[in-house]
């Protein structure tokens, strides 16, 4: 007999040979695999140190520790996903190295073609019909219900050897009551399979638990730094660049970084609000309190649109630029903020059921604000024309001195026109400030409070990828 | 010469004793006689964005650029004494009355208000 230890180390052997599977029902087979197929897709974006690789392609791998262990059926358990995916195709034994144990009681036998099928052979359980009873039957330690028996069958099947049944009635009888051992080591394969799997799911959650938490504390870290460096600013400890006389970067840079801080406070209170509201909302408040808790929240939507407006004062490149938020958020920004009609369309179907009035204006606003968003649009690229033409006129004037006076000249309308920003600045943030309230305006205190949720989660989730997408692991 | 600047929503010209020429008499005049009427100035870009708002409602707005005005100066400084603010353009009459700047253009699109009042005036139908 050979030993299990051993037959570890060749993956190979593990290829097709252990599988039970009912031909006829192919196709149910397919289709599971396919849900875990996609259940691997997604574990793979996220390496773990204990990952087992999951990918169809890949042969079998048992991890070192469960080798040496006590060799039952379910180290076959630890076949991943795509070893499932190969059964279908890869049934041809290659046999590896090892020598079939002819002395073995129990004959195994699986359809490779048609042509070698006998009569016994339609009853292997599929792998998902048990899938239900070998969880209600198998605890998550199910490494006890193999019987020594059992181990033997599969250093038979470790062999990745065929038998073909024999025809006598002895064989006969041998395999009903093999079958029923059969389909119950098939079982518990399947669900220690199916217990590693989950135990990964949860890992891999977990792990990606923990990696957001990180990158929330190394952002909280990140805005304390910030906040000791504007105190340190503020007591005339200039860190920056430039003069000491140049206290026009340095003014900027207060106004820049004043407002990140203020806006990373602003956000945090935010999300109490929401929480807050959230939980009303849960628990199915009143719609008296519940419209104090939506009132507040739009307060404070009031406020970071009045600090927006300080700001912008200051420094409207800042404001422009959003560097004061995530880099996914900053990406799919206009002028300065989220676009109205964006809003609209992520609050989709969760307003419903809407009154005909309500959806009437609900459909107007989308309209309106999308036609003012275009405007305003239009408006900045006119601004961008308007600026490329004068920074592009030549200057004609053949003696030196004229020519500065031109260059200033042209540097004094650019100046003009680079001040109009500010007013289109000013113009988006009314536009999404008024955008909210008309939606407040139409919704009743409960539809409104739903889409103030949607609305904060959605910004929320969109955080949460961009710190993600940042932190991923790169090859 | 008075001028009565009451609130937005409604402008109540007064009658002077001065004549035609007198900026807030064309005004008023230049006001009546289109049913959406923008004051702009042709480099101005918050006054391009107002009039392709306009444009993109199916409204055909009439449009003064003031800068295109032999007596355009005056009728910016009127403007803006109307207004209140420092800039004089863009302005937006609606039915011969004030709606106001960008701001309030777009609050009242935004607040449902803007397309009744361009229906009234007859700039728009549907």
């Amino acid at each position: 007999m050979q030993s299990f230890k051993a037959a570890s180390t060749n993956p190979e052997f593990y290829s097709h040979s252990s599988f039970y599977f009912r031909g006829d029902d192919s196709d149910r087979n397919q289709t599971r695999f396919t849900d875990l197929g996609e259940l691997e897709q997604s574990a793979t974006a996220f390496p773990h140190d204990d990952a087992v690789v999951l990918s169809p392609s890949s042969m079998f791998s048992l991890k070192a520790n469960n080798v040496g262990g006590v060799p039952d059926s379910l180290q076959y358990g630890t076949l991943n996903v795509g070893g499932c995916l190969d059964i279908g195709s890869t049934i041809t034994g290659t046999g590896g190295g090892g020598c079939v144990d002819t002395g073995q009681q129990q004959p195994y036998m699986y359809q490779q073609q048609k042509g070698t099928t006998s009569s016994g052979n339609g009853h292997f359980e599929n792998w998902g019909d048990n899938s239900a009873m070998a969880d209600n039957s198998q605890q998550t330690d199910t490494s006890t219900d193999v019987d020594t028996d059992d181990k033997n069958h599969l250093h038979g099947v470790q062999h990745g050897a065929l038998m073909v049944v024999d025809s006598t009635e002895q064989a006969k009888e041998r395999t009903t009551g093999d079958q029923k051992t059969l389909r119950r080591l098939a079982q518990n394969r399947e669900a220690a399979r199916k217990s590693r799997l989950r135990k990964k799911v949860y890992i891999f959650t977990f792990h990606r638990h923990a990696y957001v938490q990180q990158l929330e504390n190394s952002r909280l870290r990140l805005s304390q730094l910030e906040q000791e460096l504007q105190r340190a600013r503020q007591q005339g400890i200039y860190i920056a660049d430039g003069l000491p006389g140049d206290h026009g970067h340095s003014v900027a840079g207060n106004g820049a970084l004043t407002f990140n801080l203020e806006y990373a406070r602003w956000l945090e209170e935010h999300q109490r609000l929401i929480h807050d509201m959230r939980s009303a909302v849960n628990s199915h408040m009143g719609d008296n309190e519940l419209r104090i808790l939506v009132d507040s929240v739009m307060t404070h939507y009031d406020e970071i649109f009045r600090l927006k407006s300080i700001a912008a004062k200051i420094d409207v490149f800042h404001m422009l630029s959003g560097m004061w938020k995530t880099p996914a958020e900053r990406c799919f920004m206009w002028l300065g903020g989220f676009r109205s009609s964006e809003l609209l369309k992520i609050l989709g179907n969760h307003l419903e059921p809407l009154t005909d009035q309500q959806l009437m204006g609900i459909c107007n606003l989308q309209q309106s604000s999308q036609q003012a968003e275009d405007a305003l649009s239009q408006g900045m690229e006119a601004l961008q024309q308007s600026l490329v033409e004068t920074l592009s006129s030549p200057i004609h004037c053949p003696t030196g001195s004229d020519n500065v006076a031109d260059y200033m000249g042209q540097m004094a309308i650019a100046m003009g026109k680079l001040a109009t920003l500010e007013n289109f600045l000013h113009q988006a943030d009314l536009l999404r400030q008024q955008t909210l309230q008309q939606l407040h305006r139409i919704l009743t205190t409960r539809q409104a409070a739903r889409a103030l949720l949607v609305i904060s989660d959605y910004f929320s989730r969109l955080r949460a990828l961009s710190s993600l997408w940042q932190a991923r692991p790169r090859d | 010469m008075h001028y009565q600047t009451e609130s937005w929503g409604s402008y109540m010209p007064t009658r002077t004793t001065m004549g035609m020429g007198d900026p807030m008499e064309r005004i008023e005049r230049m006001a009546s006689e289109s049913a959406v009427v923008i004051f702009s100035i042709s480099s101005c870009c918050m006054c391009h964005a107002i009039k392709r708002l306009f444009c993109g409602m199916g409204v055909n707005p009439t449009v003064y650029e003031l800068d295109e005005d032999p007596r355009g100066k005056d009728l910016e400084k009127a403007l803006t004494r109307l207004l209140g603010t420092s800039s004089a353009v863009p302005v937006v009459f609606i039915g011969g009355k004030l709606v106001g700047a960008m701001d309030r253009v777009m609050a009242s699109h935004i607040n449902g208000t803007l397309v009744p009042l361009l229906k009234e005036a007859g700039a728009l139908w549907l």
